[in-house]
């Protein structure tokens, strides 16, 4: 018994990290954040752009009406990429667009609007990126999918054609 | 004597420098804790980019407002999921990396105790 208690350890032990290695082989490392996220809104009260006023996030998302949030910035150069989709989504009448201006200076973020129009109903004005941290937004461009107070879907990067159809089949 | 009373204002001076160096102490073990989603291998206390500099304002934020270190944590894991922690608790991704060092004791004990005590 002594003298198999050895050899089996030693099988437990290579087995044992045999199965580590070969599931963490297949794992990928890049990290993925979730999208399918079923997070209630944070709580803000921001200032907003265009209005000299301020707004608290429970005078902009009433219940059961679809909203888009999106996180852009005029010195980002995707959000220019995806802005003529946001102005045919904003053409939608089941969809509120809401803007989130992030870490802009107001001079610019209103000359993009002026030169590429505005899909927005009210911009939100994030001057030190902390409002878009309690979104769980990673940077700019980011989309945000609103339903009753609850964040239904979130699209990490700037949207494109495929995203646009996928959004518009969300809302029907 | 004068030497003596520049060093008593060094002294003091010192001691003033300690007491601001404190000041964002609590700020920092937690930021120290919290991956930069955005850098490679950073920790929001080291990385410089706009996330991490606009995690800082919000952990500062949530301190003032009264905020426990463990809430702190805890919203955050809620926004950005357990990746956001350097130090994840027990749950079903992270069972293995807490279970194995007690496993690996509990055979090697047992080895140990067949082995060697067991033999007297």
């Amino acid at each position: 018994m002594k003298k198999k208690l050895i050899p089996y350890s030693i099988i437990l032990m290579f087995l044992i990290t045999f199965t580590v290695f070969y599931k963490s082989l297949k794992d990928t490392n890049i990290y993925t954040p979730e999208t399918n996220i079923n997070n209630d809104i944070p709580i803000f009260l921001a200032d907003l752009l265009l209005l000299n006023e301020n707004s608290t996030s429970t005078e902009i998302f009433e219940l059961d009406k679809f909203y888009l949030l999106n996180i852009w910035a005029s010195w980002c150069v995707p959000c220019r990429d995806e802005h003529p989709i946001l102005m045919s989504l904003s053409k939608n009448n089941k969809l509120t667009i809401i803007g989130m201006n992030y870490k802009d200076n107001k001079k610019n973020a209103k000359s993009f609007l002026n030169k590429l129009g505005n899909p927005y109903e009210k911009i939100i004005v994030d001057k030190n990126g902390t409002i878009s941290i309690e979104w769980g937004a990673f940077g700019v461009p980011e989309t945000f999918i609103i339903y009753n107070n609850k964040i239904i879907k979130k699209y990490i990067g700037p949207l494109n054609q495929e995203l646009q159809m996928e959004i518009q089949k969300t809302i029907k | 004597m004068k030497i003596f009373k520049v060093l008593i204002i060094i002294f003091l001076l010192l001691c003033f420098n300690n007491l601001s160096a404190n000041e964002n102490s609590e700020r920092n073990e937690i930021t120290k804790n919290l991956r930069c989603l955005v850098c490679q291998g950073q920790s929001v206390y080291d990385s410089d980019s706009d996330f991490a500099n606009s995690m800082k304002i919000l952990v500062d934020k949530k301190l003032s407002e009264g905020l426990s270190d463990k809430e702190i944590y805890n919203l955050f894991k809620e926004k950005y999921g357990y990746w956001i922690l350097y130090d994840p608790g027990l749950n079903k991704n992270t069972y293995l990396l807490w279970l194995l060092p007690i496993l690996i004791f509990l055979i090697g004990g047992a080895i140990i105790v067949k082995s060697f005590i067991l033999k007297k």
